[in-house]
């Protein structure tokens, strides 16, 4: 039995779980158009390889990985092309990005696959290349493009894959959905991934809320008669972040601005285990993901399987969406999601919740009242840290104390900023902090530059003067040299040979 | 349509200011009350006219900073500063007494450093420590407890709080008074010859104290603080007088049981030293912040000046802080040294 060991901090909202029925997959219509962006990982944005006016099949692909923190994108159904151009996309900043437009023709008619049921004969190296150009990234909410995660290098060898089926957000339910309907398919991508790395072990770690799907897990487990351990541990928010689950199941914790690779584990999200299993076993690319669709605004709450590109307004009016005056809807869940400002946004990779809440249900803000160092805050840190102090020191813009305090360990939690019994809306401000300082690092680089040009410079023309001044006085030397060791003085001679020549000039005429 | 931009997290807890400060208030009611009953409406006198000051300065600075005031006045953090200064008050103190303290306490000690949040030292305590040291007598005249003499009724407490002087009331000196005072006695036996310290630690005050502990008790139950500063000091000056009571003798500082069960102890302890703005903010900063008190008292107590010690430790703690926390910043996650 693995001890299970505790995080500092953490805080017990209501869970809303149940809202989305986890377990059970509701097929919704096929959008007439999807918008698939460029860049639904994190990295550099894929380069499109089809153009205009193309007709596409299911699983082509559209645009090609651009170098190694990239993954290309691929089709989710058969259509035709009808643009690549800047179009609203979910992103915190609510700004555009380039997208391919898919005009679906219902047939979704597909390329033929070729997977490798042999997985075990191949080379690791090859299965991960398999797995970038099957355009997989990490599902959990990050993107990370996962080819790299499974090619740390030799000298960081991997002992530990831990797949982390937390999903400790509130009402997100597609990963407790996905390993009850995907098990099978789960721990056999759990194998496959372990094989690329080669793992010593392999670990599935489920908070103790998803009884249902521990045991479909577990059984999976037992009929491909797998060395994989499970692993459930109490119910608290952030247990899911990847930091947290490897501190509470292994008791180690990973290195200020380390990874994880740096103590021999690499954690995924059990979506891309399943989603590296199609790619490897079937051939098939990341196409579709499940997505949470909730909040009481919802007559139907539910999860579904989506394809990448479908625009959220056609998935929430799919779930019997009733929007009320100021509607908030949310990418992700109600601690660490944001609130999406266009509708047409599609899902991407990265989608794993679509949350429309009423405002009785999350109610607005309250107004922010004055900080009284309570401490709640720094009870609830899960990485340790002084929230109150960082505040202070935000608000004061003292960059060196949240240097000090350590503001880049922050993870964005929220935590902190649930428990504030002044309601300030703490997780902006270091936010605007980190900005601020990345910023400010980015000038001082700049500076830095600027003024080790201006002293090169300096220095290569003093150089030059100096040259200039050692040639000039060699010359001199060399010439009293001459006229000490020769007897004649050039300088006589010249004028000497001036003469001569006046002279001559002189007879001529 | 027009959606909702917020950011992130979207979900908030119960948690409010004002919830806490009601607890805090709610916490005093037992203390109040074991006070009222030895000591007459003194307490309860003090309290009303020092929330009545407390509120109309309130409103009044932050309509003059231009802040709305009712929001101000709603988060009750004015009410909880008065009523811990009333509590320390001598019952039946002049009513001027009141009215500079709490003036002093929510003008210097808060309002000027910029309101809720900012004051660097605990407003009460500095109410406390000006009105100590202007006016020493009227600060060190305590009312006899129940038993040693008839209790006023309402009237006459209102007549000696509002015309001092119209009434010869008997006051006397606080057990930690007498305590200070003895040159002769063994501790024992000091104990004995007075009826002001039967009981455990004087009479009444023992009743006092641990009412304050229980709703201490109550607040850490509603996880109002930690118990970090608290049972710091309490350990502290336990501690302190287990070590200085030598076998009791006439130069001893006490028993441990008396000081932590009379004068401010128990009251300091849980409402006193626990105020968040101007104390230490991690859990080890509280500890030595909580100790550092607890030894302050002792020695001041002992060895100082004045009957009681916990204002004057308090505000020598809320100095150092900052510098406290500066040294006890908590190891943040991934920092941790590798274990060999």
């Amino acid at each position: 039995m693995r001890v299970i060991h505790d995080i500092h901090g953490g805080i017990h909202p209501p869970e809303r779980k149940a809202l989305s029925q986890p377990g059970t997959l509701q097929s919704l219509a096929l959008p007439p158009l999807l918008v698939l962006p460029l860049r639904q990982h994190l990295g550099v944005p894929a380069r499109p390889v089809v153009a205009v006016g193309d007709a596409v099949l299911g699983g082509q692909m559209l645009a090609e990985a651009n170098g190694v923190m990239s993954v290309p994108i691929h089709a989710p159904t058969s259509g035709t092309v009808r643009a690549i151009e800047s179009r609203p996309i979910a992103h915190a900043s609510g700004l555009e990005d380039i997208c391919i437009e898919l005009e679906t023709d219902r047939q979704d008619q597909w390329v033929v696959l070729e997977g490798m049921p042999d997985w075990r004969d191949r080379e690791p190296t090859m299965l991960a290349e398999q797995i970038r150009s099957a355009g997989i990234a990490g599902m959990g909410g990050a993107g990370f493009p996962t080819a790299v995660k499974l090619t740390p290098g030799p000298q960081r060898p991997i002992e530990l894959l831990l797949i982390n089926g937390t999903e400790c957000e509130p009402y997100i339910t597609a990963d407790d959905t996905l390993m009850q309907c995907y098990a099978d398919q789960l721990i056999e991508g759990a194998m496959i991934l372990a094989h690329i790395l080669g793992a010593d072990s392999t670990l599935i770690g489920i908070e103790d809320n998803k009884p249902e799907a521990i045991a479909c897990v577990q059984a999976a487990v037992a009929k491909a008669n797998a060395s994989i351990e499970i692993a459930s541990f109490p119910t608290k928010y952030p247990s899911g972040g990847e930091k947290q689950v490897i501190e509470i199941l292994t008791g180690v914790q990973v290195p200020s601005g380390g990874i994880p690779a740096d103590i021999g584990i690499v954690c995924l999200n059990p979506g891309t285990a399943v989603a590296a299993r199609e790619a490897i076993v079937e051939g098939k690319p990341l196409t579709h993901r499940i997505v949470t669709l909730t909040g009481e605004a919802l007559s139907q709450p539910c999860n579904t399987l989506a394809c990448l590109g479908t625009p959220i307004a056609h998935l929430l009016q799919e779930a019997g969406w009733a929007s009320e005056v100021r509607q908030r809807v949310i990418h992700g869940g109600p601690m660490m999601g944001f609130a999406v400002s266009n509708l047409d946004a599609p899902v991407t990779k990265i989608t794993n919740c679509v949350l429309a809440p009423t405002q009785s249900e999350l109610p607005l803000p309250a107004e922010p009242k004055p900080c009284i160092r309570c401490g709640h805050c720094a009870e609830a840190c899960p990485a340790s840290l002084l929230p109150q102090q960082l505040y202070w020191y935000a608000r004061a813009k003292d960059q060196e104390q949240l240097t000090t305090h350590r503001l880049f360990d922050c993870i964005e939690c929220g935590a902190c900023a649930y428990v504030c019994p002044s309601h300030i809306p703490l997780v902006q401000y270091y936010r605007a902090a980190k900005g601020q300082i990345r910023d400010s690092e980015q000038e001082r680089k700049r500076s830095d530059n600027s003024r080790e040009r201006f002293e090169a410079r300096e220095r290569r023309l003093a150089e030059e003067v100096a040259a200039r001044e050692a040639k000039r006085a060699a010359r001199k030397a060399a010439a009293q040299q001459q006229a000490i060791s020769g007897g004649v003085d050039p300088v006589q001679a010249a004028i000497e040979r001036a003469k001569a020549k006046k002279a001559q000039q002189g007879s001529s005429e | 349509m027009s959606l909702l931009r917020v950011t992130s997290p979207h979900a908030s807890g119960l948690g409010k200011v004002s919830a806490v400060m009601r607890d805090v208030l709610l916490a005093t009611v037992p203390g109040v009350l074991v006070m009222t009953w030895f000591f007459g409406p003194g307490t309860l006198i003090n309290l009303v006219l020092g929330a009545a000051v407390a509120l109309a300065l309130e409103y009044g600075v932050m309509a003059l900073r231009g802040r709305d005031p009712r929001v101000a006045i709603s988060d009750l953090s004015v009410l909880v500063t008065s009523t811990l200064l009333c509590i320390a008050l001598p019952p039946y103190a002049p009513w001027w007494l009141i009215v500079i303290g709490v003036v002093t306490a929510v003008l210097l000690g808060k309002q000027v450093f910029g309101g809720l949040g900012y004051n660097p030292f605990n407003p009460a305590m500095v109410g406390y420590v000006v009105l100590l040291i202007s006016f020493p007598i009227q600060m060190s005249s305590w009312a006899l407890p129940r038993g040693l003499e008839t209790v006023p009724g309402l009237s006459e407490g209102l007549q000696r709080v509002f015309s001092p002087g119209s009434i010869d009331a008997l006051t006397g000196a606080t057990p930690l008074d007498l305590l200070r005072q003895n040159t002769g006695l063994l501790f024992e036996d000091l104990m004995t010859s007075r009826p002001e310290l039967s009981g455990w630690a004087g009479l009444g005050w023992f009743e006092v104290n641990l009412a304050f502990l229980l709703g201490g008790l109550w607040l850490l139950y509603r996880r109002v603080f930690t118990w970090h500063a608290p049972i710091a000091m309490l350990a502290a000056l336990g501690l302190c007088a287990l070590m200085g009571y030598d076998g009791g003798s006439s130069q001893s500082g006490g028993s441990a049981l008396f000081h932590l069960f009379s004068g401010a102890s128990m009251f300091a302890a849980f409402f006193i030293i626990t105020d968040p703005v101007s104390s230490a903010v991690s859990n080890r900063g509280r500890l030595i912040f909580g100790a550092l008190i607890g030894l302050l008292v002792y020695l001041i107590r002992t060895l100082g000046n004045y009957p009681d010690a916990v204002a004057f430790a308090v505000l020598i703690l809320n100095f150092c802080a900052p510098f406290i926390d500066h040294y006890t910043q908590p190891t943040v996650y991934g920092t941790r040294k590798p274990t060999p």
